[in-house]
This record gives C-alpha cells, sequence and structure tokens, in this order.
C-alpha cells in the first residue's frame, strides 16, 4: 500500500519533467512568438506541479508556498507577454 | 506520522489522482509538439494543465490531510488561481495570435 504511493509520486514527477522536455522544445523551437510565450506558460505550470510533488514526498509546508509564489509570478509573466504581443506595450498610459 | 504509514483511504485515491493527473499533463504537452498550427496547439496545454493540477492538488490535500489528522486546506488557494488564471491567459494569447495573423495577412 505505501509504496504504491511512492510509485505514484514518481510517475508524476516523471511525467511532469517529460512534459517540461516537450515544453521546452516548442519554447527553443517554436516558429511564432505567441508559441514562445504559450510554451512558457505550460513550462512554468509543470514546474510548479514539480514543486508540489517535492512537497507531498517530504511531508513539509514550505513547497507550496514556493508554488503560490510561482503560479503568481508566472500567471503576470504570461499575461505581460500577450499584452505585449496583442498591444505592443505592456502598460497603457 | 509520515508517508510509509499513511491509511489506506487516503494513499488509494492520492495515487489514483497523481497518475491520472501526470497523464494528463503529459498528454496536453504532447499535444504542444504534435499538432501543426498555432490555434490548434493552443487546446493541449491550457485544457491538460488545469486539468492536471486539480488532481495534484486534490492528491495534496488529502496526504496532507491525512498526515495532519484533521482536514487541511492549505492548497486550495493554489488550486482556484491557477483555475481561474488559466482561462485568462489562453484568452489573452488567443486575442494576440487573431491579431498578429491579421497583421500579417494585411502586410502580404
Amino acid at each position: 500500500m505505501n509504496g504504491l504511493l511512492e510509485f505514484a509520486i514518481g510517475f508524476a514527477q516523471f511525467c511532469f519533467v517529460l512534459a517540461m522536455v516537450f515544453a521546452a522544445y516548442r519554447l527553443l523551437r517554436g516558429p511564432s512568438a505567441q508559441d514562445r510565450v504559450l510554451a512558457l506558460d505550460t513550462f512554468y505550470v509543470n514546474g510548479m506541479l514539480t514543486l508540489l510533488m517535492l512537497g507531498i514526498r517530504s511531508a513539509t509546508t514550505v513547497f507550496f508556498d514556493i508554488a503560490l509564489l510561482i503560479a503568481l509570478f508566472g500567471f503576470v509573466g504570461s499575461v505581460a507577454l500577450a499584452k505585449f504581443l496583442l498591444r505592443g506595450e505592456v502598460i497603457e498610459p | 506520522m509520515n508517508l510509509e504509514t499513511l491509511p489506506a483511504w487516503a494513499a488509494l485515491p492520492a495515487a489514483m489522482l497523481l497518475v491520472l493527473g501526470g497523464l494528463f499533463t503529459v498528454i496536453g504537452s504532447f499535444g504542444l509538439i504534435r499538432l501543426r498550427e498555432f490555434f490548434q496547439r493552443m487546446h493541449g496545454p491550457s485544457m491538460g494543465n488545469t486539468l492536471g493540477t486539480g488532481c495534484v492538488l486534490i492528491a495534496s490535500v488529502l496526504v496532507s490531510s491525512a498526515l495532519a489528522a484533521r482536514p487541511v486546506v492549505h492548497e486550495l488557494p493554489i488550486t482556484v488561481f491557477v483555475v481561474t488564471t488559466a482561462p485568462m491567459t489562453a484568452m489573452l494569447l488567443m486575442r494576440a495570435a487573431v491579431h498578429r495573423s491579421k497583421a500579417l495577412k494585411n502586410r502580404r
């Protein structure tokens, strides 16, 4: 029973790292700018999930605060990049 | 109490949710490299990541509640935040892509 949760955590971590590799491929390759922004968005969400896996495995609560911060700053960064692509300016006067 | 002595009622659903969330996320991100153009590529990560994050965070709530022997909703803000902001990012990016492709077409 207890090996099951360990296995599930390892499997999920492997999946997230694989997803990060896919996102990094699109980030480096991506033909247009919006592809790269989308890939960056996927990349930070997967990084946050990997961090959450570490938090579950080590049973401490520090990781959740870091994950919340990553989610917050990642969202702000993605919105700023999308706004820049849309208007050519991030903060309009 | 640590992960080794977690009761079965928490360990079993948590393991299932983790495997499911990992699969959702990896399929969603695989769409990023498999699909042809941007408007198709948009769908994969925004759906897979939201579902995967939801599954993982519910599993995390289960595990930490079972470890502390009381309801712990410490992770709920992350869930709410990710679930509400992922569609906003997708919508903004979509509008930017439509705008840019229109501008590109007009220039030709």
